[in-house]
């Protein structure tokens, strides 16, 4: 954790030398981001509800998708280059010092501007939260920021999972890509839109559903498609450890193969 | 274990390596790039580890840093088990890799500086001693606001030999340290390795291809040929070894017609 946050603070430092190069880089990374919500919106310009949702409750379960997102990207984005370094050899520079490995990948180029999405998310997030008319009770209110930090978990080992495989499969980045931004834009609306197949997938396989559409239909007071008991929504922190404990696992073992280059 | 800081025994290390022959059809095969290695270096010493292309010097470095795991056989540093412990042993070991730097590329010198500092937990008096005397001896001064990517290879070389030693590490590797580095450059590097040695008593395992790294720099020289051990002493008994064949390296200055060379026998 240390080495990451001296990393992180060195390229931030440096970031902020051009800091018009880094407004524009994280505007447009906002501006990516928003082009989602946009379309939402274009949407409920011709209809009432999407899957029998309002405006207010899918910008809840798009923000609450975006901010967690956003906070695993931001912090653990960067591992997406990792691959780069498998294949000529400068993952070797990263092992001689005397920290963590995957701190050194976390943070290696740490790129501020993708506070752009967090942001943008955030933004959409606090929008819903003041138009929606929820009965707030303390569990509630709770299940809130736990379901983010859990959110951010789950993504996050998705993000540190696909950099375990990049020690061996020279795509792993895109197919990682295709989970992470693909999960969290499905996740953007709600589980009601989808075939019940799909639906069971990224609960029982691929445990998306943990991220925000178990804990937000709670705090909607929605039921879940699948019928499943209410306890569910509060399952989030398990799953995500149950993730992050895996992904740790792929990680080590992506690593202890790693053999350097011939140069 | 005494004073021994390197210890190898019987260390090993071979690749699985697979080629492709055709189309979805591979061969493996193993390249045995370490084969049964084994020796010890004092501390204080400055050893030379010598050897053609693809001897496995560069390999055993790897391995004696942590970044390889044998694949057999006993290896400590400092009485570590380098791949174990590899980030405990990062703090007591120097590395310099002559074809790849350990410096942030993007950044100017003094950032990949600051950052030792804080990372490696160097106290400050020591650090500033430190960055003082590396910056005057190899010349750094003016370098240290450049970033990375724009130094010149023997600048870069320089640099990255004062980011190893920051930290005061006990061993320093060099692997080929002086390579492309023109005759000023080498002799500057020769003179400030050669007071590491003496004055701070780091012990010192250097690979080279240039014959007068070793002469200048080491009393002791190992010689690897395909992963193995072929001589271990003294460099003036290999020339005793050596005597057998000699390679004569001309380089000339313009493509000339191939002579002809008459051999009288030595
Ligand atoms: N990561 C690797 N994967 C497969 N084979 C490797 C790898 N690294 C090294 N080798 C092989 O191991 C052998 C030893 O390589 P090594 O890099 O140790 O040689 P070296 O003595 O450093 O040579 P040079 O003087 O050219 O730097 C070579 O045959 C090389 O092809
Ligand atoms: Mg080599």
């Amino acid at each position: 954790m240390r080495a990451y946050r001296l990393i992180c603070a060195m390229w931030v430092r440096s970031l902020m030398a051009y800091r018009l190069s880094f407004a524009l880089t994280a505007f447009g990374n906002f501006a990516v981001s928003a082009f989602d919500f946009a379309a939402i919106l274009l949407m409920f310009s011709q209809v009432d509800r999407l899957g029998g949702y309002s405006l207010a409750e899918i910008a809840f379960l798009y923000g609450a998708s975006c901010t967690a997102f956003g906070l695993a990207d931001l912090s653990l984005g960067s591992m997406g280059r990792l691959g780069k370094r498998v294949r000529d050899g400068t993952l070797d520079t990263l092992l001689v010092r005397p920290a963590p490995v995957i701190a050194q990948v976390a943070a290696d180029r740490f790129g501020l501007h993708r506070i752009g999405r967090l942001t943008q998310g955030a933004l959409v997030l606090t929008y819903a939260l003041v138009i929606l008319d929820i009965d707030w009770t303390v569990v509630k209110v709770l299940t809130l920021p736990v379901m983010l930090l859990s959110g951010a978990g789950i993504f996050g080992a998705l993000f540190v999972a696909g950099a375990a495989f990049q020690f061996v499969a020279r795509d792993a980045a895109e197919v990682q890509n295709a989970f992470t931004y693909g999960g969290t834009t499905l996740l953007q609306y709600p589980p009601t839109v989808f075939a019940k197949e799909l639906v069971r997938g990224v609960t029982f396989v691929l445990p998306l559903a943990f991220v925000n559409w178990l804990p937000a239909l709670y705090i909607l007071g929605r039921p879940y498609p699948l019928d499943l008991p209410v306890w569910t929504a509060f399952t989030p922190p398990l799953v995500a450890a149950g993730c992050l404990a895996l992904a740790g696992l792929a990680w080590r073992t992506g690593l202890r193969s790693y053999r350097s280059t011939g140069s | 274990m005494g004073t021994d800081l390197i210890e190898l025994d019987g260390v090993e290390k071979v690749f699985d390596v697979r080629r492709k022959t055709g189309f979805l059809r591979r061969e493996r095969h193993e390249v045995r790039a370490v084969d049964g290695i084994s020796f010890t270096v004092p501390r204080g010493e400055m050893v030379g580890y010598i050897g053609p292309n693809g001897a496995g010097k560069s390999t055993t470095i790897k391995m004696l840093t942590g970044i390889l795991t044998p694949s057999g056989g006993r290896l400590r540093v400092a009485g570590i088990d380098p791949s174990r412990e590899r980030t405990r042993l990062a703090r007591r070991i120097g590395v310099v890799f002559g074809q790849r730097t350990t410096l942030w590329w993007d950044l100017p010198l003094i950032d990949s500086y600051r950052l030792m500092h804080r990372m490696y937990r160097i106290p400050d008096a020591r650090y500033r001693e430190n960055l003082d005397r590396c910056v005057e001896l190899l010349e750094l001064g003016a370098l240290l606001d450049v970033p990375v990517r724009q130094l010149s290879l023997g600048q870069r070389m320089r640099g990255d030999i004062a980011a190893a030693l920051l930290h005061d590490p006990e061993v320093l590797y060099l692997d080929e340290p002086t390579i492309g580095l023109d005759v000023i450059s080498k002799a500057k590097v020769r003179e400030f390795l050669r007071d590491l040695n003496t004055q701070s008593g780091t012990t010192v395992l250097l690979t080279t291809h240039d014959l007068t790294d070793i002469e200048q720099l080491c009393k002791r020289v190992m010689v690897i040929d395909h992963g193995r051990l072929m001589y271990d002493g003294p460099l003036a008994g290999l020339h005793e070894v050596g005597e057998s064949e000699r390679t004569l390296i001309v380089d000339l200055e313009r493509e000339l017609p191939p002579i002809e060379v008459e051999s009288r026998g030595w």
